[in-house]
C-alpha cells in the first residue's frame, strides 16, 4: 500500500469542496473588504488551493506518511546527524496549552513559567560547555553558526581590530561552515584536514594579523577526537583569533569534555541532535549560540534577566535589551521555544550522570557495529572511533559498484542509509552514526544488512545497482530534476 | 536497577539507563567485541587534562512522572496563556483544526530527516512540492522554496538576495514594517544600509524596497503604487500575512520580485514564539539566487512520477562559502502544518477566514475607539483584521485589561497599542473587552 502512488492533493480537488467549519460572521453592519479596500488591493483569481474534504485530507497525507523512512519506523544511521530516540514525553509537554497557547507578546510577569524554563535551559547548556552565556534565539545550528560569526565580527571591531577579514574552516567541515562565515562577512579560507585533525602548518600560515576565527568541529567529521585542538587552539590565540566550536557531534563527548576547557571561545549546538529534538523532516530544529564570558556583551537581544529579591520566595525573570555591543537580533522574538521545552526536558530526563551515559553508548555502538563490519565493509580510519566512523566504500569499486549502490541497497532491507560522499576529504565515504538509542540487536541486523548486501554484489551486482526495488519509488533522477525544473503543480 | 557486581560496574556497566536499551549483558558482548575493558576506555583519545571524571551538575535523572510535574508546573506558571486573545503584532491567535493537529503528530513526519534518500522520503518531498505550489499561488509568482526559518529572516534572505542581484547596497521600507523585522535585516545587512523609504537619498544605491502588507499597525498598503514608484533597478520585496491572501490581491500580480512572509498565522500555534515558518517566492530571473531547500518534480527509474531536492547547486554543501545562503533547515515540518491547514481551509474557506476576521476587527475597532480616552492611530486608513489604539499609558492598560481577563497588544509606544482579531474571538468577546477597557480607561 505505501508503494502505491498517491495523487497530488491538487489532483484531488473537486470544485466546490470543502472541509471547511468556520464560525458564521456574528457581528452587526458585517463590515465586506469590498467596501472598505481599495479595489487595487483585492483578489481577483482566488488562490488555486486543493478543494477537498477533510477525509480527503486525512486519507492523503496518512498515506504519504508511509512513504517515509523515520526513527519510529527504523534505524536511522545518518551520519552527522544524531538520529536517536525522540521522547514522545517531550512532545506531549510542548502541546501544554501554557507554552503552546502563550502569545510571544504576554507580559514577562505572566510568562514567568517559560522564562523560568528559558533560564534554567541557558544555565543547563553553559554546565554541559563551559561557556559563560547562551542565546537560545538561533532557529538551527547554521543560524547559530551565523550569530556566532557575527559575534566574532563583533568583538574585532569593538576593539578596533578591522583587519581580522580571514575565517579559516577545515575541508572536512561541515558546508555551513564556510557559508555562514562568508554571511557574515568575512573571507573564507580552506586548509586541508584529516583524521588527525587540521594541518598545522597550513593553520600557522594563516595565522596572523588578519586571523578573525578558526572553526572546528570536535570529534571532526570523519569520527575522530582531535587531541590536535588544544595546540590549533593555541596557535590561534597568539594569533589574536577567536576559536568557534562547531556542537554539530556534541553528543559523542556531552558529559565528558567541555568545549570551552578545550579552549574553544564560541560554539553553537544542534538541540536537534545531541538533545533529542525531533527532527522533522528538515526542521524545526534549534542552535542556540554560547560564549565565554567576555563575548556575553555581543550576544543577540533581548537578553534574559533573573531578579533575586530579599523576602522574594521565588526568583523573577524578565526581557531585557542587549547593550550597544550586541550583534543585534538574528530572529524576531526569542528562539524556536516549543524545540527548546523539548531540549530542556530531555536534559533533565537524563540528568548530569545520564548524560555522560548518552555519550558513552553512543561511542560504544559506533565502535561495535564499526567492528561488526570490518571484515566486509573496513573503516577508512583504523582506529577507535567516537560517536560515528566512516566505512570505506571503495571496497565496492572491484565489483563495478559505488557507495551510493550499497545506500540504495540497505534501504530495500528497511533501513536508512548512512551519510554518503561526506566529508569530502574520504572518496566514497559512507558514514555511519547508529547513535545510544539503537540496540544491540538493531545494530546487529543491520551489519548482516551490510554483508547481505555485499555477498549479493559479488554474486550479482547489477542487482544491486538497481536497488531499490521495495521502496516507494525507486532510483530518482536528479539529473532532470535540476535540468528541466519543475517546481510547482501545473494543471493540465 | 539490578545490583552488579564490582566488576561490572568499573566496566561502566552500571549507568543510568534513561533512553538507553543495552541490558549488562548486551554491554558485555560489546565491550568484548571492541576489545576494550571499560567504555571509558573508549575516551582515551580525549586528552586527560578536559576529560571530566563525572557528569556536568544539572541534577540528577528525573522519571517520567516527575519530568512531567517538573515542567508542568512550568507551563502552568504563564497565566497570559489563559487570558482571552487580542494580541497581535504579527502573530496571531488561530484556531486549528484537529484533524490537522492528529496528522501532524504522526512520526513518520515527525522524526524523519532532511529527504537526502528520495526513495524513502517520497512522502517529506510530495508534502514539499503541494506546499510551494500553494506558497507560490498565493503569492501569484512562479516558484517559492521549501521554507526557511521564520518570517523576519525570510525577510533579511530577501534582501540579501536582492543585494546579490543588483549588486547595490542599500534595503528601503516602506513605513509600518514591523520593528523587530528591522532590528533582523539591520543584523544580517553587514553593514549595508536599512534605510527608511522616505530617507532614500540616492536612488541608484537601492537594491530593494520592502512593503509589509498588513503592515505593522494593520493597514492595507496600496502596494502595486508603491512598487510602481520605488527606484529604478530595485527589486520589490512584499512581506506578507497569508491568512489575508484569500482576500488581498496576490503581490506578484502586484510587481513584486519576491514575496516572503510569516506562516505562523496559517497553521502554527503560538507556542510563545515558535517554531515558525518563514517562506519565499519569488519571480522567474531570481530562481538560481533562492536559499535553502528547493523540492523538484522528477522520474524514478520505472518512469514514475518521484520528487526530489533540486537546483543544489545554489547550497552550502556544494558551494560552501559562495552558496547563497547557509540555510539547510525549511522548517519542514511546519511547513507540514500550513499545506494541510491550507489544504482544510482551501481557497473558499481562505476567503471566508479573512472575511471573518476582517468583519470582526472592523466591529472591534468601532466599539473600542467610541470608548472616551480611546482613539485609533490611523482612522483614515484601510485596514485587516489589526488596528492601532491610542489609549493614554499603554504599558498600564495591557496590564489592566490581562487583571480582567484579555490580552491585548504589544505596545507600540508609551501611549499606543496593538488589538488583533481572529476566528477565534466572537462577538461576546469584543464586547467583554470593549466594556474592560472602558472600565480601565474610566478608573485611570
Amino acid at each position: 500500500m505505501p508503494d502505491a502512488p498517491e495523487p497530488l492533493v491538487f489532483e484531488l480537488s473537486q470544485p466546490g469542496r470543502t472541509a471547511l467549519r468556520l464560525p458564521e460572521i456574528d457581528v452587526p453592519d458585517a463590515a465586506v473588504p469590498a467596501a472598505h479596500l481599495p479595489a487595487a488591493t483585492l483578489r481577483r483569481d482566488p488562490p488555486a488551493l486543493p478543494e477537498v474534504s477533510e477525509l480527503d485530507v486525512v486519507r492523503h497525507y496518512t498515506r504519504l506518511s508511509r512513504k517515509n523512512h523515520a526513527i519510529d519506523t527504523g534505524v536511522y544511521p545518518l551520519g552527522s546527524c544524531t538520529m536517536k530516540y525522540n521522547p514522545k514525553i517531550n512532545d506531549a509537554l510542548a502541546a501544554l496549552p501554557g507554552f503552546a497557547h502563550l502569545h510571544p507578546y504576554s507580559p514577562d510577569h505572566l510568562a514567568q513559567g517559560v522564562l523560568h524554563l528559558l533560564w534554567e535551559l541557558e544555565q543547563a547548556l553553559c554546565a554541559l560547555t563551559g561557556m559563560s552565556a547562551f542565546s537560545l534565539q538561533p532557529a538551527a545550528g547554521a543560524h547559530g553558526e551565523l550569530a556566532g560569526m557575527l559575534i566574532a565580527a563583533q568583538y574585532h571591531r569593538v576593539r578596533g581590530d578591522s583587519a581580522r577579514r580571514t575565517v579559516v574552516v577545515p575541508t572536512a567541515a561541515h558546508g555551513t561552515n564556510p557559508a555562514s562565515a562568508a554571511m557574515a562577512g568575512f573571507d573564507v579560507v580552506e586548509i586541508p584536514s584529516g583524521a588527525d585533525g587540521v594541518d598545522l602548518d597550513a593553520l600557522r600560515a594563516h595565522a596572523d594579523a588578519t586571523l578573525a576565527a578558526l572553526m572546528l568541529t570536535n570529534p571532526n567529521t570523519v569520527g575522530m577526537f582531535e587531541a590536535r585542538a588544544a595546540v590549533a587552539a593555541r596557535i590561534v590565540h597568539e594569533a589574536g583569533g577567536l576559536l568557534y566550536y562547531d556542537g554539530a557531534n556534541l553528543n559523542a563527548i556531552v558529559g565528558r569534555a567541555r568545549p570551552a576547557d578545550m579552549g574553544f571561545d564560541i560554539c553553537h549546538l544542534n538541540l536537534h541532535k545531541t538533545f533529542s529534538t525531533p527532527h522533522g523532516m528538515g526542521g524545526p530544529g534549534a542552535g542556540p549560540v554560547g560564549v565565554r564570558a567576555d563575548l556575553a556583551r555581543h550576544l543577540p537581544g533581548p537578553r534574559l534577566r533573573r531578579f533575586d529579591r530579599p523576602g522574594e520566595r521565588a526568583p523573577r525573570f524578565a526581557w531585557e535589551p542587549a547593550g550597544p555591543e550586541g550583534i543585534g537580533r538574528v530572529r524576531a522574538l526569542y528562539g524556536n521555544f516549543l524545540v527548546l521545552v523539548r531540549a530542556y526536558a530531555y536534559i533533565r530526563a537524563c540528568g548530569g550522570e545520564g548524560l555522560r551515559a548518552v555519550s558513552g553508548h553512543a561511542v560504544l555502538n559506533a565502535n561495535y557495529l564499526m567492528e561488526l563490519l570490518r571484515p566486509i565493509l573496513p573503516p577508512a580510519y583504523d582506529r577507535r572511533c567516537m560517536h560515528e566512523f566512516i566505512a570505506d566504500g571503495r571496497v565496492l569499486r572491484p565489483l563495478g559498484l559505488r557507495a551510493l549502490d550499497l545506500c540504495k541497497a540497505l534501504l530495500d532491507r528497511g533501513f536508512h542509509a548512512p551519510t554518503m560522499y561526506f566529508p569530502l576529504i574520504v572518496e566514497e565515504a559512507l558514514m555511519f552514526e547508529p547513535t545510544e538509542t539503537e540496540s544491540r540487536q538493531a545494530i546487529e541486523a543491520l551489519a548482516r544488512a551490510v554483508a547481505d548486501i555485499m555477498a549479493e554484489a559479488a554474486r550479482d551486482a547489477e542487482a544491486v545497482r538497481e536497488a531499490p526495488r521495495h521502496t516507494p519509488v525507486g532510483r530518482v533522477d536528479e539529473a532532470t530534476a535540476a535540468r528541466r525544473p519543475v517546481l510547482r503543480y501545473t494543471p493540465r | 536497577m539490578q545490583r552488579l557486581g564490582a566488576e561490572a560496574e568499573g566496566r561502566g556497566l552500571a549507568e543510568p539507563r534513561g533512553y538507553l536499551p543495552h541490558t549488562t549483558g548486551d554491554l558485555a558482548v560489546m565491550l568484548d567485541k571492541i576489545g576494550v575493558p571499560s567504555i571509558d576506555t573508549l575516551f582515551a583519545q580525549i586528552p586527560v587534562e578536559v576529560r571530566l571524571t563525572s557528569g556536568p551538575a544539572i541534577g540528577a535523572a528525573l522519571d517520567e512522572q516527575g519530568l512531567a510535574r517538573l515542567i508542568g508546573a512550568m507551563a502552568s506558571a504563564n497565566a497570559a496563556s489563559d487570558l482571552v486573545c487580542f494580541a497581535g503584532g504579527g502573530y496571531y491567535d488561530r484556531y486549528l483544526p484537529a484533524a490537522q493537529q492528529a496528522l501532524l503528530a504522526r512520526g513518520e513526519f515527525v522524526t524523519a530527516y532532511t529527504p537526502y534518500q528520495p526513495e524513502v522520503s517520497q512522502g517529506t518531498l510530495q508534502v514539499t512540492f503541494e506546499f510551494q505550489t500553494m506558497i507560490a499561488e498565493l503569492c501569484g509568482l512562479p516558484t517559492a522554496t521549501a521554507g526557511l526559518y521564520d518570517g523576519s529572516t525570510a525577510l533579511a534572505e530577501a534582501a540579501g538576495m536582492a543585494r546579490a542581484a543588483t549588486g547595490r547596497p542599500v534595503v528601503a521600507y516602506a513605513p509600518g514594517l514591523h520593528p523587530e523585522w528591522i532590528e533582523v535585516l539591520t543584523t544580517h545587512g553587514r553593514g549595508g544600509g536599512i534605510v527608511p523609504l522616505e530617507q532614500v537619498a540616492a536612488s541608484a544605491e537601492i537594491a530593494a524596497v520592502i512593503v509589509q502588507q498588513p503592515d505593522y499597525f494593520g493597514r492595507v498598503r496600496d502596494i502595486g503604487r508603491l512598487f510602481r514608484e520605488r527606484p529604478e533597478g530595485a527589486i520589490a520585496i512584499a512581506a506578507v500575512d497569508p491568512a489575508t491572501l484569500g482576500v488581498l490581491e496576490a503581490p506578484g500580480l502586484l510587481g513584486a520580485d519576491i514575496v516572503v512572509g510569516e506562516g505562523q498565522s496559517v497553521g502554527l500555534p503560538l507556542g510563545y514564539g515558535g517554531p515558525y515558518l518563514g517562506f519565499m517566492a519569488a519571480a522567474g530571473p531570481l530562481l538560481r539566487r533562492l536559499p535553502g531547500r528547493i523540492c523538484g518534480q522528477t522520474r524514478d527509474s520505472a518512469g514514475r512520477r518521484a520528487f526530489v531536492l533540486t537546483l543544489q547547486a545554489r547550497e552550502q554543501h556544494i558551494r560552501r562559502a559562495r552558496a547563497t545562503s547557509n540555510v539547510c533547515t525549511n522548517e519542514a515540518l511546519c511547513a507540514l502544518a500550513v499545506t494541510i491547514y491550507l489544504s482544510l481551509l482551501g481557497p473558499v474557506g481562505l476567503r471566508r477566514l479573512g472575511e471573518l476576521c476582517f468583519a470582526r476587527a472592523h466591529y472591534a475597532a468601532e466599539r473600542l475607539s467610541a470608548i472616551p480616552g480611546v482613539e485609533r492611530v490611523y482612522p483614515d486608513d484601510p485596514f485587516f483584521a489589526e488596528f492601532a489604539l491610542r489609549v493614554g499609558d499603554a504599558p498600564a492598560v495591557i496590564d489592566a485589561l490581562a487583571a480582567r481577563g484579555y490580552l491585548v497588544g504589544p505596545a507600540v509606544d508609551r501611549e499606543r497599542l496593538l488589538v488583533a482579531v481572529t476566528e477565534k474571538r466572537d462577538r461576546a468577546d469584543i464586547d467583554g473587552l470593549a466594556a474592560a477597557l472602558r472600565e480601565v480607561i474610566a478608573g485611570a
